[in-house]
C-alpha cells in the first residue's frame, strides 16, 4: 500500500517537473538581457548578471576563471559561510564518534595495494596541490583540490589498518587555514573598503602570481577542505560494530 | 530545448522522492536524498548551459561562454552535500548503536 502510494505520488511529481521544465526558455537564459533598476539614480542598466561576470571578470579581479572569481571574490562571504558549514559538519562527526577509536581488528591489505598506494600517494597530493594553486587559471580550485588530497589519505587508510591521521596536525592545519581566510578578509576591511575586498595588485591575468588575494584564499580553502575531509574519513574508519 | 537532460533531472528527483517515501531503511533514505541532490545540481548546471558555449575561462579564442554563476553555486552545493551526508551517516551509526537496527519506526524512543 505504502509503495503504491509512493509510486503514484512520485510519477505525479515527475509529470509536474516535466511540465514545468518545458516552460524554461533554454536557449536564451544566459544571453537574455535582464534589466535591473539602479536604486540610486533610477536608470535601467542594460546588462545581465552572467554577461557582467563574463565580460568584466578579467579586468575587475585579474582571474581568468570566472567561476573562481565568483566563488572567492564576488561571493566570498558566501564561501566563508560554506567553509563554516563544512567545519560544523566535521566537528559534529568528531563529537559523535569521539570514543570509538581502536575498534575491531581488520585484515591486512595485500602487498600490491600497500606498495602501490605508498607509491601513488605523493602524486595524489601533488595533483591536489596543483589543482588548488592553479584555481584562478584552470578548472578546479580549493574544494576539488582538497577532496583529491583527502582521497589520497583515504587510500592510505584503506591499505594500512593502522594508519591514523595525526589529530594535532590536522586541527592545526585546519585552524590556520580558517584563520588565514578570515584574516585576509579583515585586511581587506583595513586596506580597501569592505570585507574580503582585494587589496593586492592584480598582476598580469593568466599567470600564477596574479588576481591578488584569490590564490591565497583558495590555497587556504584547499588546506581546510583537505584536512576536514580526511579527519571525517579518519573518524568514520574506526567505528565499532 | 534539451529534453534528455531535463528528463534525467525529473527522473532523478522523482526516484529520490519515491525512495524517501517508500523505504524504511534509513541508509536507503539517505541514498535517495543524495539522488535528489544530484538531480537538483544537474538542473542548475543544465539551466546555465548555453548551446555552443565553452567553460567560462577566458583565453580569447572563444566567443561564447556558459553561465558561470550556477557552476559556482553547484560547486558549493556538492561540498555541502558531502559533509551533510557524512554527518547523517554518523548519526545513523549512533542510532544503530542505540537501537540495534537501521529501520525507522514511528514512536521509537532512543
Amino acid at each position: 500500500m505504502r509503495k503504491v502510494v509512493a509510486i503514484i505520488l512520485a510519477s505525479a511529481f515527475f509529470a509536474v517537473l516535466l511540465v514545468s521544465f518545458s516552460n524554461i526558455q533554454q536557449a536564451d537564459y544566459g544571453e537574455k538581457e535582464y534589466y535591473y533598476q539602479n536604486p540610486i539614480n533610477g536608470s535601467y542598466a542594460n546588462e545581465s548578471v552572467p554577461s557582467h561576470y563574463i565580460s568584466n571578470t578579467k579586468n575587475e579581479t585579474g582571474a581568468v576563471n570566472a567561476v573562481t572569481a565568483i566563488v572567492v571574490e564576488y561571493r566570498g562571504f558566501d564561501t566563508l559561510g560554506e567553509v563554516t558549514v563544512l567545519f560544523t559538519a566535521a566537528t559534529g562527526v568528531s563529537f559523535l564518534l569521539y570514543k570509538t577509536r581502536g575498534g575491531k581488528k581488520r585484515t591486512e591489505a595485500n602487498l600490491i595495494l600497500k606498495e602501490g598506494s605508498k607509491l601513488v600517494l605523493p602524486f595524489i597530493l601533488l595533483t591536489g596541490a596543483y589543482i588548488f594553486i592553479h584555481g584562478h587559471l584552470t578548472p578546479g580550485g580549493g574544494f576539488p583540490g582538497g577532496a583529491v588530497i583527502a582521497s589520497g589519505f583515504l587510500l592510505m587508510m584503506l591499505s594500512y589498518p593502522k594508519f591514523f591521521m595525526k589529530e594535532r596536525a590536522v586541527s592545526v592545519t585546519e585552524s590556520m587555514a580558517g584563520i588565514t581566510f578570515a584574516f585576509i578578509g579583515l585586511l581587506g576591511l583595513v586596506f580597501a573598503s569592505s570585507f574580503l575586498q582585494n587589496f593586492l595588485p592584480l598582476g598580469d591575468a593568466g599567470y600564477i602570481l596574479s588576481a591578488g588575494i584569490i590564490p591565497i584564499i583558495y590555497i587556504a580553502i584547499g588546506f581546510k577542505v583537505g584536512s576536514e575531509l580526511s579527519s571525517i574519513a579518519d573518524k568514520l574508519k574506526e567505528v565499532q560494530k | 530545448m534539451m529534453w534528455p537532460e531535463y528528463i534525467t533531472v525529473a527522473a532523478l528527483i522523482s526516484i529520490g522522492l519515491y525512495g524517501v517515501m517508500a523505504k524504511k531503511n534509513l541508509m536507503k533514505i539517505f541514498i535517495a536524498l543524495s539522488l535528489m541532490e544530484t538531480g537538483v545540481n544537474l538542473l542548475l548546471i543544465t539551466i546555465g548551459y548555453i548551446p555552443g558555449g565553452t567553460a567560462p575561462i577566458e583565453n580569447g579564442n572563444f566567443a561564447k561562454y556558459v553561465d558561470p554563476l550556477p557552476q559556482a553555486l553547484v560547486l558549493t552545493a556538492i561540498v555541502i552535500g558531502l559533509s551533510v551526508t557524512a554527518l547523517a551517516l554518523t548519526l545513523l551509526i549512533w542510532y544503530h548503536s542505540k537501537t540495534g537496527t537501521l529501520e525507522y519506526r514511528r514512536g521509537m524512543r532512543w
